[in-house]
């Protein structure tokens, strides 16, 4: 008598999780077509975009996908002696630029970083030098400069420690932190 | 993160109690002939023990840092502890060209010490040297490298520096994504290590006053880079910069009542000189490349720094007052040069060398500018921060060893070295102090 009361408990936990679920993603889904209004309104690209919110009603659109996944990406990485981002990060970073411009209260903060090799006052006005490049990329593509922070932490904030090439790779960044 | 990172930031404490690096000096390279010194343990008239064996502080001092050897005490054929007690021939026949014997005397009851010391050339059989030094027993210390700085000038024609101090950054970790800076002082040789600064957020670019009672640095406490001016007997300190972006690489100038400075307020990186009396802010460089890690030449007339604005670093000179397009460039051989300062002698340039595009090694370097000929230094390949001894005869820098940073030091003529690693975390910037009372 206990393991079948334990199966009904079990089966009744999973039902009422998938109402939930669907509870939450019903909430999501009218914020999203909410946000996506205002992302009409502001890019060429929507026109695409508003059909197929047309067609799938309970899901996100490709372009929405895309967006989340770019704004999810917060650090960008940079070779050695450049001081410019990478142009595969390029889209990504668009995507961070509009969502700046679709939002003016929002404010965050760049932090610009380089690897050890050099000496620390050079490595703390590059970094400064990769932060000021995606800084004016997104007031080019519609972010105001009041809504950005710039910061360089040069070599003394390193994501990873050791001389070895790797490691040298991960510190050569510039950060999106929120604020 | 960023919340942890911040209240960390707050723990701003001025110690001198907590743990501190802890450097200890190892002789790396010495010269194919050094001078031969015998120098006599001091004869100890109190009867009592002394905390530090001066003689052998003493022996330390000139094997470090100049070009002697000295006698060992199992080879003595006698002990004298004066004048009337020594024989040259003894010393002689052990082919020892210097002698240095003392004595110490303290009154019963009493912290006070008194050092009798006396300096011997044995080739031409005569005193070169003594006097007596009086201090407290917690000074014996610094009465051995009194009369390190005596013997070694009487032998080089140099003054000796054994009484200067470093100043130097250490950074520890504190846990996962945590580190620990603080801002240490010690004797030249990493003795008696005291911390002047600790933070949770990074601290850089340490720089005496001329005077050698105050330090500037800058200090990511508030969590963007400001600069700071802290005296160092009394702990007392103030910011000196609030601009915006950039506020770097503090340096007095010789005079000690400018200190020249980076920042990148208008744009891009420059160079600025603020007068420390009125607060007047002088802009020195005015271009759109990055212009950093200023120098003073000895005179205090013209600022050394380095610009990318060809497109690699190289190192410029500028006459204060002069306009900002009448810039000197000073070096052309290498890919990158960084970091100059002039030596005491105004003619020779140390500074942080890239030779070439293809190899990211950088070495300490010596440049004459008039002769243009350039010295290695170091055969390491990750050094940066050179700083000169006060008697321009050292250089000491940071560099990596066994993946750990430590502190060097060479002489101008790359024949001694030593190595001051730390017991823990890593060692940097280090700034050697000017000559101390």
């Amino acid at each position: 008598m206990g393991k079948q009361s334990n199966q009904f408990f079990k089966v009744s936990l999973l039902v009422i999780s998938l109402f939930v679920l669907g509870a939450c993603s019903s909430t999501s889904e009218t914020d999203e077509s909410s946000g996506d209004d205002s992302q009409s309104s502001s890019s060429s690209s929507s026109g695409s975009a508003s059909s197929s919110a047309g067609s799938n009603s309970g899901q996100l659109t490709q372009e929405q996908i895309r967006a989340q996944n770019a704004l999810r990406q917060t650090v960008f990485y940079f070779d050695f002696d450049v001081a410019e981002f990478q142009p595969a990060d390029r889209e990504t970073l668009t995507y961070h630029a509009r969502d700046l411009a679709a939002n003016p209260s929002k404010r965050l903060r760049l932090e610009g970083h380089a690897d050890e090799r050099g000496t620390r006052e050079y490595n703390l006005a590059l970094g400064e030098r990769r932060a000021n490049g995606i800084l004016n990329y997104f007031i080019v593509n519609g972010a105001s400069r009041s809504q950005i922070e710039v910061v360089s932490y040069g070599e003394e904030r390193p994501e990873q420690s050791g001389q070895t090439e790797n490691a040298y790779s991960r510190n050569r960044r510039v950060e999106i932190v929120a604020r | 993160m960023k919340l942890r990172t911040s209240l960390l930031g707050a723990l701003i404490c001025l110690c001198s109690w907590s743990a501190n690096a802890e450097l200890s000096i190892q002789i790396t390279q010495g010269v194919d002939n050094p001078i031969p010194i015998a120098v006599v343990p001091f004869s100890n008239e109190s009867g009592g023990f002394f905390s530090e064996d001066v003689s052998q502080i003493v022996i330390n001092d000139l094997e470090q840092v100049g070009e002697f050897r000295a006698l060992s005490r199992a080879n003595m054929l006698s002990m004298p502890s004066g004048e009337q007690e020594v024989f040259y021939r003894d010393w002689r026949i052990l082919a020892q060209d210097y002698l240095l014997v003392g004595e110490i005397n303290q009154q019963p009851g009493s912290q006070l010490v008194q050092v009798q010391y006396e300096f011997f050339d044995i080739n031409r059989e005569m005193k070169l040297a003594g006097e007596v030094l009086t201090g407290s027993v917690t000074q014996l210390r610094d009465i051995g490298h009194t009369i390190s700085n005596v013997v070694f000038e009487q032998v080089t024609g140099i003054p000796g520096a054994f009484t200067s101090e470093i100043l130097y950054i250490v950074s520890e970790s504190a846990g996962p994504e945590m580190s620990l800076f603080r801002l240490e002082k010690a004797d030249y040789d990493g003795a008696r290590p005291q911390t002047l600064l600790e933070s949770g957020e990074p601290i850089m670019s340490p720089s005496w006053s001329p005077n050698g009672q105050d330090v500037a640095y800058v200090s990511f406490e508030t969590d963007l880079p400001r600069i700071y001016i802290q005296n160092i007997a009394t702990g007392q300190r103030r910011q000196i910069t609030n601009y915006p972006n950039i506020n770097s690489s503090p340096v007095w100038s010789p005079d000690g009542t400018k200190l020249a400075m980076v920042l990148s307020k208008d744009g891009s990186p420059d160079i600025y000189v603020q007068d420390l009396n009125n607060n007047q802010l002088m802009r020195i460089t005015d271009h759109p490349a990055i212009d950093t890690e200023p120098s003073w030449t000895p005179d205090g007339r013209h600022i050394v720094f380095m610009s990318d604005r060809t497109g690699q670093p190289q190192i410029y000179q500028m006459e204060l007052g002069a306009n900002s397009y009448n810039v000197e460039r000073l070096t052309y051989d290498c890919f990158q040069c960084a970091k100059g300062k002039f030596l005491p002698d105004g003619l020779n340039l140390v500074h942080v060398r890239r030779e070439t595009r293809q190899s990211p090694t950088y070495q300490i370097a010596i440049l004459n500018i008039e002769t243009l000929r350039v010295i290695t230094l170091t055969g390491t390949s990750l050094d940066e921060s050179p700083s000169v001894a006060p008697n321009g005869s050292m250089i000491m820098y940071a560099t990596k060893f066994n993946g750990r940073g430590v502190l060097d030091a060479v002489s101008i003529d790359g024949r001694v070295k030593f190595r001051l690693p730390s017991s823990q975390g890593d060692v940097r910037e280090p700034s050697w102090s000017p000559f101390l009372n």
